[in-house]
């Protein structure tokens, strides 16, 4: 099968009173129809990749790559009126925090048919079918209740789980979900992200997860990337995360405490200079 | 999932049913608030009544009176009465629209106050027209193209509006306007020819001509409000401009603009009715206070373009010691405000749901 997103040596920085910074330096990676997910702490530039294949990047970031292609669209070449066509429409995002991600001022089932109009020329009656169709396909019991109500009057799992109606809704084929349960209470992090796994297994999309739990990922995606400055340092099927060789990925294993055994004292994670490199 | 979990994930917040109880402490609460401000204004203006060193009897008879007539008048007008009493028969006076007689004009305050509010109203309205229409698009613009040529011109726009006395620009524009170039009227508000033919009926001159289909003098009204108004409304479109670009600043930089870009709008959409609409709700704030300055405080403009409103009317009573006529034109003003504010109040809730009860 044809790869959806190709990523080679993808270069994001931003100019700075002291210099540039270079958030991201020399991403590669292919994505097919899978679960891709990257690792990495704060600052490692996980979440710039994902924006930088969005075309999200602030504008006085400074990017590049040698390959930065999706379904064969040359997406650093394309024109901005494509790119915006690509984004919500056959590429999407679900962001961190549903408190901030959604709209205040605006009904829910407001905000999924916006997505669905912008894209796709539907009638309104026909629209609001659709976005009460996606927030049953979320899990949402009573979709026509939770279509008229605004984001501050939902909980953060039902919050996350209209975001993810939001973005789905015009079908995107790739999904790039950025750090999309960190804001939510642990048992809800696992409701929603089954029903983030049915829907991408069931329309078969592509999906970058990033993320900093690496439990999570490994248990999660198919495939791990870890980054590490900017870098990727380590790339690893899920199920063999446990063999992992690089140092780094080892430390951050390593800083995951276990039931049952001394955890006295937690290792501190290693960061070595050269691997910057 | 459970259906407990699923109900208790929605907040109470607004059920199907309207529940009357809330609305209605809502409602009581809201009448609370406004009776204690205008009684506190009542209070704030009597007692600003009675300590000034005028002497209301002596303003009326004149100071060569004889002792007994002054006795006589002092009492007739309650003033030998106890302080708490005389505060009384105020209130009562006052909620009946009683404000006494102006000593300057000889007719009863309130209805001179009928006569030159809708002069300062119409002023005040047309100006907030004007600063509302340029300062939103202006102020989103400045947001938009922060650091550019374009937000420095609005800001300069701004200073200038913020550190400029109006009395001093209204006197060079009139110099500008009327005097060399001619483009308007002079002073006042309506020109001879018309002054004495023309019948308000609201008093809202430039309504009423439209009204009754005189286009002459509406274009003759137009050409005296004009200058003024656009002067007031610089002011209002001052301060408007730089509270929109930095609400909008805000709004930009939050987290569902990223979301909106990430739906695929454009940018017009995002800025124009996402952004904006988010701003919206402190926007009315910001021009309700802008509004209620320009009708409490065009005392200037009014004096310079010989506008005959509500500022130019307590300016000559107070020169002329008509304390009735300053207090009464105080408390409509007072009014106005608390008017004003629970109007900005109610819109602030049909603008914000998270406000909503």
């Amino acid at each position: 099968m044809r790869p959806l997103l190709h990523v080679d040596d993808l270069k994001v920085s931003f100019p700075t009173r002291s210099g540039l910074v270079e958030a991201v330096r020399g991403v590669s990676f292919t994505l097919g129809r899978e679960r891709l997910g990257i690792v990495g702490e704060s600052g490692s530039g996980k979440s710039q990749t994902g924006r930088a294949i969005m075309g999200l990047t602030p504008p006085q970031a400074r990017i590049s790559a040698a390959r930065l292609e999706f379904d064969g669209i040359d997406l650093l070449s394309a024109p901005p009126k494509l790119r915006r066509s690509l984004r919500g429409g056959r590429i999407a995002m679900v962001l961190q925090d549903p408190k901030y991600s959604l709209n205040p001022v605006m009904s829910i089932g407001r905000q999924i048919v916006e997505t669905l109009r912008t894209h796709e020329n539907v009638s309104r009656k026909v629209a609001r079918e659709r976005a009460l169709d996606m927030l049953a396909a979320v899990q949402i019991r009573d979709p026509a209740r939770v279509f008229d109500l605004y984001p501050h009057e939902v909980s953060g799992g039902m919050g996350q789980r209209a975001m993810i109606a939001m973005m789905l809704v015009a079908g995107p084929e790739l999904l790039i979900a950025d750090e999309p349960t960190s804001a939510l209470d642990v048992t809800v992090q696992l409701e929603v992200l089954s029903i983030l796994d049915r829907l991408v297994a069931d329309r078969g999309m592509g999906l970058v997860f990033v993320s900093h739990d690496l439990r999570l990922v490994s248990s999660f995606c198919d495939r791990v990337l870890v980054m590490y400055a900017g870098k990727v340092v380590e790339e690893i099927a899920a199920s063999e995360l446990g063999n992992a060789r690089h140092p780094y990925t080892r430390g951050l294993l390593n800083c995951m405490p276990t039931l049952g055994t001394n955890r006295h004292p937690l290792p501190v994670l290693d960061r070595q200079p050269e691997w910057r490199l | 999932m459970s259906s407990t979990t699923m109900s208790e994930s929605v907040r109470a917040g607004r059920p199907f049913h309207v529940r009357a109880w809330p609305v209605a402490i809502g409602v009581l609460r809201f009448a609370g608030v406004v009776i204690t401000t205008f009684l506190g204004l009542l209070a704030v203006t009597f007692f600003i009544g009675r300590v000034i060193p005028v002497d209301p009897v002596l303003a009326v008879l004149g100071d060569r009176a004889p002792a007994s007539a002054i006795e006589r008048t002092r009492e007739a007008m309650g003033l030998n009465l106890p302080i708490y009493q005389q505060f009384f028969i105020y209130v009562r006076q006052a909620l009946a629209g009683d404000f006494g007689t102006s000593v300057l004009t000889t007719h009863p305050v309130m209805s001179d106050i009928a006569r030159v509010f809708p002069a300062t109203i119409e002023l005040a309205t047309l100006g907030t027209l004007i600063g509302t229409s340029l300062g939103i698009p202006l102020g989103v613009l400045a947001a938009v193209k922060r650091g550019t040529l374009l937000d420095q011109l609005v800001r300069i726009i701004g200073l200038i509006g913020y550190s400029v006395p109006i009395f001093w620009l209204g006197l060079l524009a009139l110099l500008v306007f009327y005097a060399k170039l001619g483009w308007v009227a002079y002073p006042g508000r309506i020109g001879i020819a018309f002054e004495y033919s023309f019948t308000p009926i609201t008093g809202l001159y430039l309504i009423d001509a439209l009204w009754q289909g005189e286009w002459e003098v509406a274009v003759d009204v137009f050409r005296h409000i004009i200058l003024p108004a656009a002067l007031l409304g610089y002011f209002s479109m001052a301060y408007i401009s730089r509270m929109t670009r930095s609400f909008m600043l805000n709004e930009l930089g939050q987290e569902y603009i990223v979301a909106a870009r990430a739906k695929g709008l454009s940018e017009a959409r995002i800025i124009w009715f996402h952004a904006l609409r988010n701003a919206a709700v402190p926007l009315v704030t910001v021009i309700a206070l802008s509004y209620a300055t320009l009708l409490e405080g065009s005392v200037l403009t009014e004096t310079v373009f010989s506008w005959p409103g509500l500022g130019l009317y307590i300016t000559n009573s107070l020169q002329n010691a008509d304390m009735n006529a300053v207090l009464g034109g105080t408390i409509i003003i007072g009014s106005t405000f608390i008017g004003i504010n629970l109007l900005s109040d109610l819109l602030y809730r049909t603008l914000d749901p998270r406000t909503r009860a």
